[in-house]
């Protein structure tokens, strides 16, 4: 299995997504983003981070960086291609999700675990996974999901929504909403389910030492799946 | 043009003035004043701090660098070191709490990447006023915010700090924020130059007018026309020192710099002056060649700028291509602004003129030095207790009302804003005794502590100096790490006061002392003073940063109570001690009386032996008793495990409060398993270490001596709603 991670400036996360997919079987590898070529890979993902430092929106000028034609066209061919938290928003930027991602409910950056309930199993990120819910961590400042009537339509429609802010059983309500996303939405797929955004960061939790071990299940999942 | 009233409104005395002309034998210019201004100033010069800062130990088997360079750095083993640091900046936070406190994290993440060390930890301590005071909010709200924007935006992890309200910061807060980096022991890079004809180059951002003459503005008094100084917080760009730091540390992998200096408090001056100066070596600049953001910028604002963002390098000749190339690639400017010289003088040039020349030796050498007059401050008298009062008190509401006390309740409103988990190694979260973050890829962990007890120090200096270090050590320990050196940040009121200044040299002998006898050197650190307004100083502050190696992460130790029926022990003798104490002041309104005592001998005693008990694996949590004695430890043990305790008093003399609330020094509990108990206490008798059996740990509700109870439910809310509630009024 090859990966990709690409490494916008200003991006931080990087370096623990190379870790994580290493240590699950993939071979990884960084591409800059003023590269052109993208190199052969099964997965491609866009990390966590403030790239171009947030400036402008969220994601809006990595979405315009050199590498990103490729990424776009890898994508749209069928490819696999994962963004987390940052990578996330550059994905709505590109336009490959719909909708947006808007400051935190509270105007405040959050860190902390959450948990989330895989609300559709029919596709490669999530498929043959036991567990209802999974316990992931969050760190973002803006991470409240927001779209249209016309675009939540269509995102319900065709089962585009990947999780949701949950509690532990799998409960949607508000008290575990910790951003005011819309639905409580925490990650969404294209209408091919080959695209995956996310707020939750699995690569924060790959070790029984770190926060939890549920992004293990997440990436041992994913490396089965794409074989 | 320039003249006496000139120097003094730079901040210079009279007597000051007269030195810089007789060392020059002539009049500066302006800009020349500028410099020396900065220079002599009290935050970069030490002129009242050097003659007692000396006498603190800094010298150890594992301190690779002490005080004097941009960091401190220790030996971890296996050919990594960590570089650390804590800084103050305080009258900028203070003006503008965003900034001021986002460019505090920025210095401090400079100071230790300068070194050649990846930042992996950050950590803070931060005073505000009073929760009543009109401002406090805000400034809490401001200085949070500032502190998560720059270290989340870097992706460094906040692994720990500490917070504290109290009237005295009311017109000054106080925020000393503190960065750990790794480094391999051979890849160090210093501040020193050397060789002639060196390159010197600049990198990071422009140059702009902000932050000119903030390192005056750090050793001015506050007044009421303090919102008019707004000009001189610099502004910072936590994106450009992400790419600052990257593209330095891909420079440093190579073999092209000499020496590295951050222009941090008086920017391209002192940063300038540094690397000349420690090498013997002089310094020419051509300032037309320094990139500028601002049209028409006088040589006096491009070197006394502190815009963010910024390093001084001296690279081998024949270098400055590759250099050029890696700086480009991150988007940063890069400029050959001068070379180094054999003239020991700085020389300086704009628009083809001199504009510069000054002797080095004059600014660094023999900048000002004072041995000020301080007043000793007496041992307070004990006060009697009205053990009549205790009579009334209900100890489980006693309970409830310490644990939501501003300076004890869960901070976890502020530490949930902060990236504590970016880098994947954090493996102990805030709230906790120390942050712990493992060294990537080996079984190595760190375990980092900031502390501070302004209470202990206002009433009796000497002592409270001792207790801080002693209170970073016990946090090491308590988490299973072997402490092994600190970094100080001082903050304190103004140094020609003799009062103020006797806060200082009896904080700094109590801190000296206490590091000399635990074998815990000083390592790095910073002094701040004059921090206060108009008459009115802080109560003395110093902050102590403690760090500690885990050899073996998987034997780290937690604070949470890990299984019922295990028993509970308190390590160290309780004597009951009361004044100054949360209780004594917070219940029964008494603020007077001493400090608790510091024994060394039994701190080192005690503390060893928690150490060998955990390395035997006989201890299964621990937690070090600090404010609010041992019921409010063992209630946050029993928060956090979501357990019980049955507590039983020993049979002591003292009564219930006293042994439970007590602030006595030296002190741990920790959670055996009954079946170890005998070789527990086995090890302790023969350490001559005292212990008491506090209680076995039960499914829930803390009871104490069969009577008071009161459920984990409850004393959980009490700790963690008061500044939510605080927060969103």
């Amino acid at each position: 299995m090859n990966s990709s991670v690409i490494t916008f400036p200003g991006s931080n996360c990087d370096r623990d997504m190379d870790v994580a997919l290493k240590k699950f079987g993939f071979k990884n590898k960084m591409v800059w983003h003023n590269d052109i070529e993208l190199p052969k890979s099964d997965l491609v993902v866009l990390p966590g981070g403030f790239s171009y430092g947030d400036y402008l929106r969220c994601g809006a000028m990595a979405s315009k960086s050199k590498i990103m034609q490729s990424v776009i066209n890898f994508a749209k061919s069928g490819g696999f291609l994962m963004g987390i938290c940052n990578g996330f928003q550059i994905l709505t930027e590109t336009k490959l999700l719909p909708g947006i991602l808007l400051r935190n409910k509270h105007a405040e950056f959050i860190c902390k675990n959450v948990f989330v309930k895989i609300n559709n199993t029919e596709n490669n990120y999530f498929k043959n996974i036991k567990k209802k819910t999974l316990e992931l961590h969050i760190a973002h400042n803006e991470g409240n999901y927001f779209c249209s009537n016309e675009q939540m339509k269509e995102i319900e429609d065709h089962n585009q929504i990947a999780l949701l802010y949950s509690d532990e059983n799998g409960e949607i309500n508000q008290n575990c909403n910790p951003n005011g996303a819309t639905k409580n939405i925490a990650g969404i797929f294209n209408k091919k389910k080959n695209i995956l955004g996310m707020m939750p960061h699995p690569e924060r939790m790959i070790d029984s030492a770190l926060s939890g071990e549920d992004g293990s299940i997440f990436f041992k999942n994913l490396v089965n799946n794409l074989k | 043009m320039v003249n006496e009233k000139i120097a003094i409104e730079h901040g210079l005395k009279k007597e000051e003035y007269k030195k810089i002309c007789d060392l020059l034998k002539r009049t500066p210019n302006i800009t020349e004043l500028g410099i020396f201004s900065a220079m002599w100033n009290e935050h970069c010069s030490y002129k009242s701090s050097k003659i007692h800062l000396k006498n603190l130990p800094t010298k150890g088997k594992k301190i690779i660098q002490g005080p004097g360079e941009n960091a401190g750095v220790i030996d971890i083993g296996d050919d990594d070191a960590i570089v650390f640091k804590i800084e103050s900046h305080n009258h900028p936070s203070f003006i503008e709490p965003y900034q001021g406190a986002a460019t505090g994290v920025g210095g401090i993440l400079r100071d230790v990447f300068t070194m050649g060390a990846r930042p992996i930890a950050n950590l803070n301590s931060i005073h505000f006023g009073s929760p009543q005071h009109k401002k406090t909010k805000n400034l809490l709200r401001g200085v949070v915010h500032g502190i998560g924007g720059y270290g989340n935006c870097m992706g460094i992890p906040t692994i720990a700090g500490q917070t504290s309200f109290d009237e005295s910061y009311n017109g000054n807060i106080l925020v000393n924020a503190m960065t750990l980096g790794l480094v391999k022991k051979n890849k160090i890079f210093y501040s020193k130059a050397s060789g002639l004809n060196k390159p010197v180059i600049y990198v990071g951002s422009k140059t702009g007018r902000d932050g000119i003459h903030g390192a005056s503005m750090a050793s001015a008094i506050f007044d009421e026309k303090i919102e008019e100084k707004k000009p001189t917080v610099q502004v910072g760009d936590p994106f450009t020192e992400k790419l600052l730091l990257e593209a330095c540390l891909e420079l440093m992998a190579g073999d092209s710099i000499i020496a590295i200096q951050d222009m941090g408090a008086a920017g391209l001056t002192s940063s300038s002056i540094e690397m000349a100066s420690k090498g013997k070596l002089g310094i020419e600049i051509n300032l037309n060649k320094v990139p500028c953001r601002e049209l028409n910028m006088t040589p006096y604002e491009i070197m006394l700028s502190e815009s963010q963002e910024r390093m001084l390098i001296i690279l081998e000749n024949g270098k400055e291509d590759i250099a050029k190339k890696i700086f480009e690639k991150w988007n940063l400017d890069f400029a050959i602004i001068g070379k180094t010289t054999n003239s020991k003088k700085i020389e300086l040039y704009f628009n083809k003129e001199k504009v510069v020349d000054i002797p080095i030796d004059t600014l660094v050498e023999n900048s000002p030095m004072y041995d000020r007059k301080w007043k000793q401050i007496k041992l307070p008298k004990k006060n009697k207790k009205d053990k009549e009062k205790f009579k009334n008190l209900k100890i489980t509401n006693v309970l409830n009302k310490i644990l939501s006390n501003p300076n004890i309740c869960s901070k976890e409103w502020i530490w949930q804003q902060y990236d504590h988990t970016v880098m994947g190694d954090t493996i102990l979260k805030p709230g906790s005794d120390s942050g712990v973050v493992r060294i990537h890829g080996t079984n190595k962990a760190i375990a980092s502590t900031v502390d501070s007890s302004a209470i202990y120090c206002y009433a009796h200096p000497l002592t409270g100096g001792k207790q801080i270090v002693c209170e970073s050590w016990r946090n090491l320990i308590s988490v299973g790490a072997e402490p092994i050196a600190i970094t100080n940040c001082l903050n304190f009121g103004n140094p020609e006061k003799e009062d103020n200044m006797g806060e200082f040299v009896e904080c700094v002998q109590g801190i000296g002392q206490a590091s000399k006898y635990l074998n815990f050197p000083v390592v790095s650190g910073n002094v701040s003073f004059y921090n206060q307004t108009k008459d009115k100083g802080i109560k003395p502050t110093p902050s102590i940063g403690g760090v500690g190696l885990i050899k073996d992460y998987k034997k780290m130790i937690t604070m949470d109570l890990k299984k019922v029926d295990n028993i509970v022990l308190v390590i160290g003798k309780t004597e009951g001690h009361l004044d100054q104490s949360i209780f004594a002041r917070d219940i029964l309104n008494q603020k007077k009386g001493p400090p608790p005592e510091i024994n060394l001998f039994n701190e080192k005693n005690n503390g060893e032996t928690v150490l060998n008990l955990i390395k035997k694996n006989y201890v299964k949590s621990a937690h070090d008793i600090s404010l609010g004695g041992i019921i409010t430890g063992i209630a946050k043990m029993c928060i956090k495990g979501k357990k019980g305790i049955n507590i039983k008093k020993p049979n002591y003399l003292i009564k219930q409060f006293e042994y439970l609330f007590g602030e006595d020094q030296g002190r741990y509990i920790v959670e055996i398993e009954k079946d170890n108990f005998d070789k527990v206490k086995e090890i302790l008798i023969k350490s001559s270490v005292h212990y008491d059996e506090l209680g076995i740990v039960t499914e829930k509700d803390i009871i104490i001596d069969n009577k008071s109870k009161v459920t984990i439910d409850e004393l959980k809310a009490s700790n963690k709603t008061w500044l939510i509630e605080y927060m969103s009024k």
